[in-house]
């Protein structure tokens, strides 16, 4: 883990969201550092994925507070910004890997294009650049250059998240969030996905938060592992001190729920 | 590095387990750990199955959690109790410090041994070629095949992949490293080659803990034994 800055990037506080009488997640506080990689884990309807929702301001909490260190050093509110300033953070700061790669990728723009995007977001205006990058980025994703001008619906379900990941890193985003990446991929496919994710992270300093409730993808790819159930944090810890060492009834019984192969 | 430096220090250590799956059963491990390490000298935690042994590595890993008393580390900027740190000053720690080698590889999809041998050693600053070479060079001292070295090793007998974690331990020189095990079932010739190894890590000063079954082993690395029954919980609770 390499820290470049040791205030953390993104301190959540007090974060609960009700929905109607439902409720989504409560009470949850949480800090990332630079290159840290938090797991959320914990079964469905556990609050893992509202948390993420809150974290990266695409859901409104109930309460709570999300600060965010600016590129600039600046530390923000993340839910007093502009909609101008909270979309631009979105498409440059940080990254957004969805399981399903339609919520994350225009299905009808070409690789190229969905991967271009990001970069005019950004100010780039040279075709020839943005298709050179493209390119590279498709290349590190292993996905052939010959597929740039395809589209995403023609390519297959590890090749489109593949495809999310080149998109979102084209801007080298310092903080990514994960929903369930690997959710819905053939075993094989995972591992390379979460090889990539992997090398990504440690090569480039990157903070992710993902949620998933595969614990061995949390072992894997996290430094540290937040458990929730019912809407709140149960455990929280390094990730093979809790995996290892769990403390709580909950998480014993997820532990000991894990298929050895 | 630090020799005849405290490195490792445990005071009043306890661990219970609590199985909230049995109904909430206790099952006390150690208590009242207590002992030093030094830089340059081996010590073995000695007494049979099941008293704890691996535990207070663990804890000293930051992998178990104490349930009480101090584990302290002197790591690159001043002692920090392992038992009560925050889990990026464990990282750090396990980044500058303590290296842990078990019996056991985790593998990692898709990546070969080699490779993951050399980023253990790229982990503690070498450069990409100086980690390769390190890599290569323990490898062969631990005599896994050259053929073996591309290929993930998630397909390799028990034997090789136990080879493989012990170069990966060996790979990254911290000052403090924790050996679980790690001849357990090794034959003759590779046994040799890690008493080689531990004796190397022990004139360049580290502080070395470790677990031997073996002990023909044991008496050729041991400065010191500790008899971990006397931390036995009905010896000292009651």
């Amino acid at each position: 883990m390499s820290v470049q800055d040791d205030r953390p990037l993104l301190v959540a506080e007090g974060l609960t969201k009700h929905y109607g009488p439902h409720l989504g997640c409560a009470d949850v506080s949480l800090d990332i550092h630079e290159g840290e990689v938090v797991a959320v884990v914990g079964e469905s309807g556990s609050g893992k994925s509202t948390l993420l929702g809150l974290l990266s301001t695409q859901l409104l909490p109930s309460a709570g507070s999300v600060r965010y260190r600016m590129r600039d050093g600046e530390e923000r509110d993340l839910f007093a910004l502009g909609e101008a300033e909270r979309r631009f953070l979105l498409r440059t700061d940080w990254g957004f890997v969805h399981q399903d790669a339609r919520l994350g990728l225009r299905m009808g723009v070409s690789a190229g294009g969905n991967v271009g995007e990001r970069l005019m977001a950004t100010g780039w205006r040279h075709y020839g650049r943005i298709r050179a990058e493209a390119e590279q980025w498709l290349e590190r994703v292993e996905i052939a250059r010959d597929r740039i001008d395809d589209r995403p619906d023609t390519f297959s379900g590890g090749m489109r998240q593949r495809l999310q990941i080149a998109k979102n890193m084209v801007t080298r985003p310092r903080l990514i969030f994960m929903d369930e990446p690997t959710g819905g991929l053939d075993v094989s496919v995972q591992a390379r996905l979460l090889d990539l994710i992997r090398s990504f992270v440690g090569d480039y300093g990157l903070a992710a938060v993902i949620v998933t409730h595969d614990l061995a993808v949390a072992r894997l790819l996290s430094h540290r592992i937040v458990v929730m159930r019912h809407g709140r944090v149960i455990e929280t810890g390094l990730t093979d001190q809790v995996l290892d060492d769990p403390r709580e009834p909950y998480t014993q019984l997820l532990v000991a729920s894990i298929l050895q192969a | 590095m630090s020799l005849d430096r405290e490195m490792i220090r445990l005071d009043a250590v306890t661990k219970t387990f609590v199985m909230h799956l049995r109904g909430g059963a206790r099952l006390p491990v150690v208590s009242n750990v207590a002992f030093a390490v030094r830089g340059g000298e081996c010590v073995v935690l000695g007494g049979p199955s099941g008293t704890g042994k691996s535990s207070i590595l663990k804890m000293i890993y930051g992998n178990y959690r104490a349930d009480g008393g101090r584990i302290d580390i002197n790591g690159p900027t001043g002692w920090v109790d392992i038992a009560r740190a925050v889990p990026r000053a464990v990282l750090t720690l396990r980044q500058s410090t303590i290296g842990y080698v078990s019996q056991f590889l985790r593998v990692i999809p898709r990546i070969g041994a080699l490779d993951i041998v050399a980023s253990s050693a790229r982990e503690i600053g070498l450069d990409e070629p100086a980690a390769r070479a390190k890599a290569a060079s323990l490898l062969e001292r631990l005599n896994v095949p050259e053929r073996l070295w591309h290929l993930p090793p998630a397909t390799f007998s028990g034997g090789e992949q136990q080879r493989i974690n012990i170069a990966r331990g060996f790979a990254a020189e911290r000052p403090i490293l924790l050996l679980d095990e790690p001849t357990a079932s090794l034959d003759g010739a590779n046994r040799a080659a890690v008493v080689e190894l531990i004796e190397a890590r022990k004139r360049a000063g580290a502080a070395l803990l470790g677990i031997f079954h073996d002990e023909d082993v044991r008496d050729r690395v041991a400065d010191r034994v500790i008899d971990v029954t006397k931390f036995a919980p009905e010896a000292s609770a009651r």
